[in-house]
């Protein structure tokens, strides 16, 4: 009776371990400090994990067709230099689409690349990564880019206004996370990621034309990159070159920690916005409790490979790895 | 000596077919481009080259074993600067005042041992959850990097020794202390994977891991020495840069993990494990560098190196399935 | 004889996995040398035991007997210490070693420091491969030698040690017939020593040609020994079937409709050549022929997965050209693939949706999938195939070979295709589910269906076909009726010797 009860509980925190360990830190950071559940602090704490946020869900869907996207770090530089260069050249309005043809551009060359072409997408999108990282710098001669007016430009909307007492940026992360999610788990599309990652063979031998559904989700990926570049170049109106610069691995640890495999096939929109809550708010915490910036990375450690390894624990029911 | 293929010597020859390349291009779009009258063949020139190819070169050697392995570590960068940190800081430890200029060859040691125990650390995870070992790295380059800050914060930690600079900036037989090392850990890693029980077992391990395992080879523990291994030489590629450089920066070393995967790859090494070559390694470290310096020869913005590098892996990935093909025949999956 | 010390002796092995007794208490025993044939339909349990054997699984009861010592064997690495020595039928070779470390693989000779005593190696590699006469040296990298030379690679590793027994598994699959003549006078050098040999194969004339005795399994279960010398063919595929399986010649009920598909002079490669057949509606036609024979490649370029380098399609009278799956599911044809977890299913995904994967994007309400339809098409296809499942939410890859299987099929008779191609449709399933499966196939054609059943299994092609198409080695030797064909003149038009039936 006990064993069974006890191998319940194990299953249980293998399968909910996340949602747990949430808890566990939103419970000892309310007590550590007051703030901590203040909803002014929640809102703040959404709206900085909005950029991170966004390129996590297009992640989702790459990592669920089997495949990796290094690239949306630098990416997200791209976008973000581009579009606050256009701002001056060709005014706002203007601008924005044209920065997101670029970005599609640059998502639809990855596509190509790992679903047409059938390049291992690591080693493209670490290609992507150094490729955009210098193209950036050769758009914009490696100088800062600024809004030359920033007090006459409705451009900053995006990033630092509010409708209905919510910021923008939460608004466009919960659209975006609801319209991906139903595309993701309701729609044939969603349906055919999942089985291209799953078993990209049998997604063939069933008719469904695995290539397209790859460049697809590359497509996805780069919209939310630019999508996520507007935020950034909104809220600050000017930035540095270097401004996604590592976002890849953080986006991937969130969606890691929302339980996605990186073998393809399994993950929901749903779970990535908690893994990317979950590091938000530990970062918070951390800080609230008077801990400096950079103890999270640790403390993301730790919780990625006790996460990913409760989970595979629990697949294969022995706590250790059998390797010899 | 191992007979081969055709098509396999034509892999292992193409990545000096590509420098020589690389040398060919520079050299005559030098002579049009270039804005100062110095040749780009030029022997200092060339020594420098190897000189900057060290710390990249020397921490690619251990990548190649980890990526024969069948594994990847994401956490080069960071260990780099750990073991950076320990090694100046340590310098000034007082407990070692007393020891003069023999404080040196303990902060070397310190910092050697602080990059083993990492990737020991690595090496462990992996292989005792399971845990894939792209994702127990990608982790612990986030927190080995958090432990640079939470060590001494933002600010930079500096030292100069003026004997280790001496030693770092000395020439034997006109190469440079620090392409010394790259040959050495060359030699060294070469003659580990070919010659030794354990290399020729890593690459049974990446080749065939179930082959490996019925075979009662231990998979963990190879994996684990490789984790040290590669940890060591993170380190020692910072001992040996930081050693003249005196001051180190707590972003220092981001984004090596990918320069340092390049070069493998360019080389030739097999991503699913089982084949690559160190020579063929140590062939990719200096393409890169050479690409680098070309591009500044000839007076192309430094930006545009990544925009190329990035462009040329893909190439040849490109190239390499392009070879692989088997025709018509293949089934379209 | 009986007197005789046996090298390998089992008694009573039993392993169970949720749901399956996989074997349930296997004894037999292997004299030292012996060649002992082990038989057995696929899914009879040859393979748990032989894992049971290796050290891969632990008997649930029973003990394994090595020269009298009772042997508890945890891995393959002290299966192998123990002097059971496997040769596999999926090669386990690290291609880019050489042939010296991949004989010696995990037991490399050492010098000091932990060097590899390459002299040693090669000398020790030398002698072996001189015993085995093939054409290639230890410094040969693997990956370069031909499927069957690395077979021989296999063979020498049993060599290396004092084996007691070795177990050759499916050996011959891929050799030719110059090459099983030497792998025939290893077995018989090592039978010369006094090495027991445990002979897994599907071929009944190598089994009469070369074994002292034969051990049948099925469903998990021993089914007694047989002298090879005081029996035949037709004794043991009765004891490995036993009743159950209605293996009777198939009667028509029913008449043939119009040529439903056409192949004029296909060729892909060298893979098949100058292929040409047709099947008519309500026809089941029969693919028969040794594996490699091109019957999967010539499914799979029907299927647009493959592009033919000569030859047309025509289906219904027109020609077409079907350039991807997406295009034949378009145009009427369905394949029920050979490797059904690989490529059948995505274990990972509920029944109904592997199920209706194929028609995805028609089962739409607005811009989302309609899963009122889908889970009404499951419910369909599980009431009318009989699939076993709690429901449609249950995971795949949790249910057992023959519902597995039935997903498949349901998957695509829910597309009502012209054509349906079934590729090995009863592999790895129990003997239950694969008369099943076997009625099923003869329903459709009754129901209007042109079928093209491809088999390993001759029993099951003879059952189940109106027509039987004989391949060997990419061509088409012989097309049978129903009535003309028997075992003997199906054999000789696979193994390429009934070279004067090929006009017909």
């Amino acid at each position: 009776m006990s064993g069974s009860t006890k191998q319940r509980i194990g299953g249980f925190l293998a399968r909910q371990g996340i949602l747990v360990a949430f808890a566990l830190f939103m419970i000892g950071f309310t007590l550590a400090n007051q703030r901590f559940l203040d909803p002014d602090n929640v809102m703040g704490v959404i709206r900085s994990s909005a950029i991170l946020g966004v390129m996590a869900l297009g992640v989702t869907f790459v990592v669920i067709s089997g495949n990796l996207d290094l690239s949306v770090g630098s990416m997200m530089s791209f976008s973000t230099i581009v579009v606050l260069d256009l701002h001056d050249k060709i005014g706002p309005t203007l601008a924005i689409p044209a920065m997101f043809a670029m970005t599609l551009c640059l998502g639809a060359f990855i596509g190509f690349l790992v679903g047409y072409l059938k390049l291992n997408s690591l080693i493209v999108t670490l290609g992507m990564l150094s490729a955009i990282h210098g193209l950036t710098l050769t758009y914009s001669g490696g100088q800062n880019m600024d809004i030359a007016d920033k007090a006459n430009t409705w451009f900053g909307v995006f990033g630092q206004g509010n409708i209905v007492g919510i910021p923008v940026p939460i608004l466009l992360f919960a659209l975006l996370a609801a319209i991906l999610g139903m595309m993701l788990s309701k729609t044939p599309f969603g349906r055919k990621v999942y089985a291209v990652g799953g078993n990209g063979t049998a997604a063939t031998f069933s008719g469904i034309r695995r290539a397209r559904v790859v460049f697809s989700c590359y497509l996805i990926s780069a919209f939310c990159v630019a999508t996520a570049g507007l935020i950034q170049a909104s809220r600050s109106l000017g930035s540095q070159n270097t401004v996604g610069q590592g976002l890849e691995l953080e986006v991937l640890a969130a969606v890691i920690l929302g339980g996605a495999s990186l073998l393809g096939g399994s993950g929901t929109i749903f779970k990535t916005v908690i893994g990317v809550l979950i590091l938000g708010f530990i970062q918070n915490g951390l800080l609230l409790v008077g801990l400096q910036f950079y103890v999270q990375y640790v403390v993301t450690w730790i919780i990625i490979i006790l996460a990913v390894w409760l989970d595979i624990a629990a697949k294969r029911g022995k706590l250790w790895s059998p390797i010899a | 000596m191992q007979p081969g293929t055709l098509s396999s010597f034509l892999k292992r020859g193409a990545i000096w077919g590509f420098i020589l390349l690389e040398l060919i291009f520079f050299t005559v779009a030098g002579e049009f481009l270039s804005l100062s009258d110095k040749a780009f063949m030029d022997v200092d020139n060339m020594l420098l080259l190897f000189k900057q190819s060290a710390p990249i070169g020397i921490i690619a050697m251990g990548m190649t074993i980890i990526m024969i392995n069948g594994n990847i570590d994401l956490s080069v960068g960071a260990t780099y600067a750990i073991s950076a940190i320990v090694l100046l800081d340590s310098l000034t430890w007082p407990i070692f005042g007393s020891l003069g200029d023999w404080v040196i060859p303990v902060s070397w040691a310190l910092a050697l041992l602080t990059g083993v125990v990492l990737g020991a650390l690595n090496g462990l995870i992996v292989w005792k959850t399971g845990v894939d070992a792209f994702i127990v790295t990608l982790g612990s380059m986030l927190g080995y990097r958090g432990l640079v800050f939470m060590y001494n914060g933002e600010q930079p930690t500096s030292h100069l020794n003026w004997t280790l600079v001496d030693f770092a900036e000395a020439q034997f037989l006109g190469l440079h202390t620090a392409t010394w090392f790259l040959l050495v850990v060359t030699a060294a890693i070469s003659f580990l994977m070919n010659r030794t029980v354990h290399g020729r077992n890593a690459y049974a391990i990446g080749d065939n891991r179930e082959a490996a395992v019925n075979a009662g080879i231990r998979v963990g523990p190879h994996m684990m020495i490789n984790f040290m291994i590669i940890g060591f030489l993170a380190a020692l590629s910072a001992v040996v840069f930081y050693s003249e450089s005196g001051s180190v920066n707590p972003n220092d070393g981001s984004l090596y993990e990918l320069w340092v995967i390049t070069a493998v790859v360019l080389g030739g090494t097999k991503l699913t494990g089982g084949a690559g070559s160190i020579l063929s390694t140590f062939g990719g470290v200096l393409a890169i560098q050479l690409l680098r310096k070309g591009l500044a020869h000839i007076g192309a913005d430094t930006e545009t190196v990544n925009l190329v590098i990035g462009l040329i892996l893909i190439a040849v990935l490109f190239l390499d399935r392009q070879l692989n093909i088997k025709g018509k025949e293949e089934l379209k999956i | 004889m009986t007197e005789q010390i046996p090298a390998l002796r089992l008694e009573g092995i039993v392993k169970t996995f949720p749901g399956v007794r996989a074997l349930d208490g296997v004894s037999f025993s292997v004299l030292p040398g012996e060649v002992h044939a082990l038989m057995g339909e696929n899914g009879a349990g040859k393979s748990t035991l032989m894992k049971v054997l290796g050290g891969i699984y632990q008997p649930d009861d029973g003990r394994i007997i090595v020269n009298k010592m009772p042997a508890v064997m945890t891995s393959p690495l002290e299966a192998k210490a123990k002097g059971i020595v496997f040769i596999h039928q999926e090669l386990s070779l690290a291609e880019e070693l050489s042939v010296a470390e991949n004989i010696y693989l995990g037991e490399l000779p050492r010098k000091r420091f932990g060097l590899v005593d390459w002299t040693k190696l090669e000398a020790q590699t030398n002698e072996i491969l001189a015993r085995l006469k093939v054409g290639f040296d230890a410094k040969t990298r693997v990956g370069d030698l031909s499927i069957a030379n690395q077979q021989m690679v296999e063979i020498a590793r049993a060599l290396t040690v004092d084996s007691k027994a070795v177990i050759f598994d499916e050996p011959t699959a891929s050799l030719t017939d110059a090459e099983k003549v030497v792998l025939f006078d290893v077995i018989a050098d090592l039978q010369k020593a006094g090495v027991g040999i445990i002979y897994i194969s599907h071929r009944m004339e190598e089994i009469f040609k070369i074994t002292d005795r034969i051990s049948v399994l099925r469903d998990g279960q021993y089914r007694g020994t047989l002298k090879t010398a005081e029996t035949n063919e037709e004794e043991v595929t009765q004891l490995m079937i036993g009743r159950k399986l209605d293996l009777s010649r198939n009667v028509r009920h029913h008449e043939l409709g119009r040529v439903a598909l056409e192949v004029r002079d296909l060729s892909c490669g060298e893979l098949f050549r100058d292929v040409s057949f047709e099947v008519r509606s309500g026809e089941v036609v029969g693919f028969y022929g040794l594996v490699g024979a091109g019957r999967t490649e010539i499914a799979e370029t029907l299927f647009g997965l493959r592009d033919p380098s000569a030859g047309t399609i025509l289906l219904n009278g027109e020609e077409v050209r079907i350039h991807s799956p997406a295009d034949a599911i378009a145009k009427g044809i369905s394949l029920v693939p050979e490797d059904r977890k690989g490529q059948g299913l995505v274990l990972g995904m509920n029944c109904r949706d592997n199920m209706t994967l194929p028609q995805v994007d028609d089962l739409k309400a607005g811009p989302f999938v309609a899963e009122g339809s889908e889970i009404a098409i499951f419910d369909q296809y599980r009431d009318k195939l009989d699939i076993r499942t709690p429901g449609w939410k249950q995971i795949v890859g949790n249910l057992s070979g023959g519902n597995q299987q039935k997903i498949v099929i349901g998957k695509w008779l829910s597309m009502h295709p012209n054509v349906l191609i079934v590729d090995e449709p009863t592999r790895g399933i129990d003997v239950g589910s694969k008369s099943e499966i076997h009625n099923l196939i003869r329903d459709l054609a009754a129901q209007g269906y042109a079928v093209i059943v491809i088999s390993s299994e001759m029993p099951e092609v003879l059952h189940v076909s109106d027509r039987i198409i004989a391949m060997y080695s990419g061509q088409i030797t012989r097309t049978f009726t129903a009535e003309e064909v028997t075992e003997d003149n199906l054999i000789q038009a696979i193994s390429g010797i009934g070279g004067s039936d090929r006009a017909a």
